[in-house]
């Protein structure tokens, strides 16, 4: 039809996708323990289901909280009106304590400072909205989560460049990948706004080093431009080092209150840690009073429901129940994740090492035909269509290798999980190299795990090292 | 900060106009009948709290709803999960049932071709990223909610032109009225993408007539262009003549499959009508294409899943659907008629209107001038002195000074009482009984002129459409 926008016509949604083809092969069988025991079994969704017990278990003690009840009182009247953009004051608080606890602690959020989304989706467009205009440009390093092509781009009009991140050091970011990303902006043409990261990253896993981060500051410093840190995954750092929020290292730099620290922007959600993406709970924290000012009017666009801003502000004033959580979903997380990690290894994979996440950021380079997205490609199908197991590819977060891809083990049930690997390791061992490959695989695995414990430690201790190109 | 966008930086989202600003003053002032009883009376906030008792009482009966049980068991994890952009199926075919029902069933909405939003603020939003690239332009009848030229502009840099309605003929759209807007986008080199109607009108509060819809369908097919009717008072009709939905319309001329139906859109919500407006619950409802771009687009705008199950079980209910449409209506239409002869015993008229929350108010006659200098002056005489927030006409860009809207939903009997006794106070001042008669005088014959309005209006959809 002549008469839509071009927004409609083009394919920016970027829906077509093997990120979301893959979603649909799923949609038509999906697997279930009873049911349809064959059925392909859904590992592209990073979805948090290993702690519903206690949300629960919260609402069954606090019943006023989703019955519009305050102390037993009907206050269904002030949340069906209650539509103030600010958000629920109660909320706020909640959310920026929360956010707060998930930091040790060691940094204050200041629910002024915070604006209310519908889900960080709606938190990362609004973002783009406020600080770029139509064609410019955010370096976003790879690979990155496949909805940000839609997110910060599709309504938007703004352009993301990547900072090619590869396997050599463990994909962080270096200071020349982000020169050079700049650098390729420009030759394209595009005005630089900022930089987005995700941390912890998704789809690696990882949270971001104290090196990479003071990396990152300094570069916007010298740029003159923005730092979007979406901390989504903040809480599911199972690792047992602290995560370190760009927020800890401006305060270590002492740079709170400066030009710098109004130019960077946290975007968090509810939707991983609580595992709650169907109640739309995102947020935007900035210390720029007229992004917040005008994030604020356009939060009207995607406004949080106050039926659940109120429930939720009733579960995270909870100091009890928040601290028992955080430490119990790491708990889970950290022993779901070693659980997938060695099934994988016994198959003769291996993973990126990774502390924080749902998902891990599988190395199946070696079963690849050739060093090409074709064969990548090639192996997903088989992945999707004869292991029954919906992954996602890593060309489809914008690697720029072949052979890597995100898996998730934080929903489905442990059997489930079991019976996915059991698949895939009759996978490995039935094709013609896979049988070659599992002995190899042994092999190499005993001398990757040497490597890998160096790389870890050559990406811990990075921390003490001057920055320079890995 | 250099570093911002223009989005960030400019004044589009028309936060700076009065009508955001009378918020203000009521905010740093607000009436409370005990704590504050000098305070500043809110009748500018078109909210309806007359019928939370009936849904209070719903939620009393069925507390499965909100505590995420069905039939006994939880469905905590199922909704917490739930974040599917074509929405909870239950939710959408009560929404679809609801819809209907406000039509008297004549025209019947097909669930699949709903789009929920975050309330329709998202829903037109989304509307405009849908059918128009920035420049392109949308022509609105005069006077329309001040909330649009946030809504339909700002993020999506497309622009209003507005087509002028005037008092001569109860501010109805007429064929002239249409072409000279669109004649005016021409000259302001817009290309025109469509009509956007709000029907019932915010903030005449009436009904759009056959007449007029006949028009408008037969303006956007010549010129092949999209009409959205934001129908989202449709449930505040409290009296005839009754509602007339372009689906109807488009069902009478059998319409329904052809190319111009494909370019009509409906904009609903639930925060009018349910008066639900913090649960954030909109629709479009339109043809395939636009669904299914609309339908990505809500990502960035959907529905909490909590909500959704809340009001599909609320909406399922067609015993409490049913009851609280009359009710509703039923307490709408005591409670506008109150204002009305509050107004009418200070001389005051209205434009007759069947629907919505506020009353669209004459004042010309109390202006020092025939100017919008004037009338911003009588609107402040009334925040400030007379302690009530009122909307100026200006706000709603109405092309002639002196018109207000005046909402009367929003607030207890009494304190409207209290509000009509200030106006009573300002307007018959130090010599009340001369100025009370010549009012008493003015008003029989007012009331004559009006009759003939309203037969005017009503008897129009016999005529053929001309301009008046």
């Amino acid at each position: 039809m002549k008469q839509l926008s071009t927004k409609v016509t083009s394919n920016g949604h970027g829906q077509d996708s093997s990120y979301f083809l893959g979603w649909e092969e799923y949609e038509k069988n999906p697997y279930d323990e009873i049911k349809n025991p064959n059925g392909m079994i859904q590992m592209g969704l990073a979805e948090n289901q290993l702690c519903f017990d206690l949300i629960e278990s919260w609402l069954a003690k606090n019943q006023d909280a989703a019955s519009l009840k305050r102390n037993g009182q009907s206050i269904f009247r002030e949340l069906a009106l209650f539509q103030d953009y600010h958000g629920m004051p109660e909320f706020k608080k909640a959310m920026a304590e929360f956010m707060e606890e998930i930091r040790g602690n060691r940094v204050t959020f200041d629910p002024k400072k915070i604006v209310l989304a519908a889900g960080s989706t709606s938190a990362n467009e609004t973002l783009m909205f406020c600080l770029a205009e139509p064609g410019d440009a955010f370096l976003l390093p790879t690979p990155y989560y496949p909805g940000f092509d839609r997110d910060l781009k599709w309504r938007t009009g703004a352009e993301i460049v990547p900072i090619h991140c590869s396997s050599s050091n463990g994909f962080q970011i270096t200071e020349s990948a982000l020169q050079q990303a700049y650098q390729q902006a420009h030759k394209l043409d595009l005005k630089v706004k900022g930089v987005l990261v995700t941390n912890p990253s998704n789809p690696l896993g990882t949270a971001l080093t104290r090196r990479e981060l003071n990396l990152l500051v300094d570069f916007i410093t010298s740029k003159n431009i923005h730092l979007i840190s979406d901390e989504i995954y903040s809480g599911t750092m199972f690792g047992f080092e602290q995560f370190i929020s760009v927020m800890d290292v401006l305060k270590d730099k002492k740079l709170e209150n400066t030009e710098v620290s109004k130019r960077v922007h946290i975007v968090y959600s509810l939707s991983k840690d609580l595992g709650l993406p169907g109640f739309r709970v995102g947020a935007i924290y900035s210390n720029d009073e007229m992004i917040v000012s005008a994030a604020t009017k356009m939060s009207s666009f995607g406004l949080v429901s106050s039926q659940t801003q109120y429930l939720l502000s009733a579960l995270l004033s909870d100091k009890k129940f928040t601290s028992q959580y955080l430490e119990e979903n790491q708990k889970r997380l950290r022993s779901r994740q070693k659980r997938l990690v060695s099934g994988l290894e016994s198959s003769g994979i291996t993973c990126l090492r990774s502390n924080a996440g749902l998902f891990c950021w599988v190395d199946m380079r070696h079963l690849l035909d050739t060093n090409t997205f074709e064969a990548e490609l090639d192996l997903w199908k088989k992945i999707v269509y004869n292991v029954k197991l919906n992954i996602s590819p890593g060309s489809s977060c914008h690697c720029t290798e072949p052979g890597w891809f995100r898996v998730c083990f934080a929903n489905m049930s442990e059997d489930t999980l079991d019976m996915a690997l059991e698949r895939l390791k009759t996978f490995v061992e039935s094709t013609d190299c896979g049988r070659m490959i599992s002995r190899k695989s042994h092999e190499r695995l005993k001398s990757l795990r040497k490597k890998t414990v160096s790389n870890w430690v050559f990406r811990v201790s990075w921390s003490d090292r001057v920055p320079d190109e890995r | 900060m250099g570093t911002l966008s223009k989005k960030a930086t400019c004044n589009t989202h028309g936060q700076d106009s009065s009508y955001f600003l009378g918020w203000e003053e009521y905010e740093k002032n607000p009436y409370d009948e005990f704590k504050n009883p000098d305070g500043i009376i809110q009748m500018g906030l078109a909210e309806n709290q007359l019928s939370f008792d009936l849904i209070e009482s719903w939620l009393a009966k069925n507390p499965e709803a909100a505590n995420f049980e069905r039939e006994g068991q939880s469905i905590f994890r199922e909704l917490a999960l739930f974040q599917d952009y074509h929405g909870l199926p239950s939710f959408k075919n009560a929404m679809a049932d609801f819809m209907s029902e406000n039509r008297g069933n004549r025209v019947c909405f097909d669930p699949r071709k709903l789009v929920l939003t975050a309330g329709a603020t998202s829903a037109n939003e989304t509307l405009m990223f849908c059918l128009a690239d920035p420049g392109d332009a949308f022509l609105l009848p005069t006077p329309y909610y001040p909330g649009f030229d946030r809504d339909l502009k700002w993020r999506t840099g497309v622009e209003i032109v507005p087509i002028q309605c005037t008092s001569a003929n109860g501010f109805r759209i007429t064929k002239s009225a249409l072409e000279e807007a669109y004649k005016q986008a021409l000259k302001l080199n817009l290309k025109v993408k469509g009509v956007l109607i709000t029907n019932p009108s915010n903030p005449l509060g009436t009904t759009i007539t056959r007449t007029e819809l006949n028009r408008l369908l037969d303006f956007v097919s010549r010129k092949n262009l999209h009409l959205i009717s934001d129908e989202i008072y449709s449930g505040t009709v409290f009296t005839s003549p009754s509602f007339i939905s372009v689906m109807e319309v488009l069902k009478e001329k059998k319409l329904e499959n052809s190319d111009v139906s494909k370019r009509v859109h409906i904009v609903y919500s639930l925060s009018k009508d349910l008066g639900l407006p913090g649960f954030r619950v909109g629709v479009i409802y339109s043809n395939d294409i636009v669904v299914s771009a609309a339908t990505k687009m809500s990502s960035f705008g959907l529905i909490s899943s909590q909500t959704q199950y809340l009001l599909s079980a609320l909406l399922s209910d067609k015993n409490f659907t049913k009851n609280y449409l009359k009710e509703n209506q039923t307490r709408l239409k005591n409670r506008h008629n109150k204002l009305v002869s509050g107004l009418e015993d200070v001389g005051i008229e209205c434009l007759r209107s069947n629907a919505g929350l506020f009353c669209w108010v004459d004042m010309r006659h109390l202006l020092s001038s025939n100017t919008f200098e004037a009338e911003i002056e009588l609107w402040k005489k009334i925040v400030y002195e007379v302690k009530l927030n009122v909307s100026p006409g200006s706000s709603c860009h109405c092309n002639e000074p002196g018109w207000f809207r005046v909402c009367f939903a929003n607030m207890s009997e009494e304190t409207l009482n209290v509000a009509l006794n200030r106006l009573k106070m300002f307007i018959d001042g130090p010599s009340s009984t001369t100025r009370s008669q010549s009012e008493h005088q003015r008003l029989k014959s007012l009331r004559k002129m009006r009759v003939s309005n309203w037969v005017f209006r009503l008897s129009f959809q016999d005529r053929e459409p001309e301009e008046r």
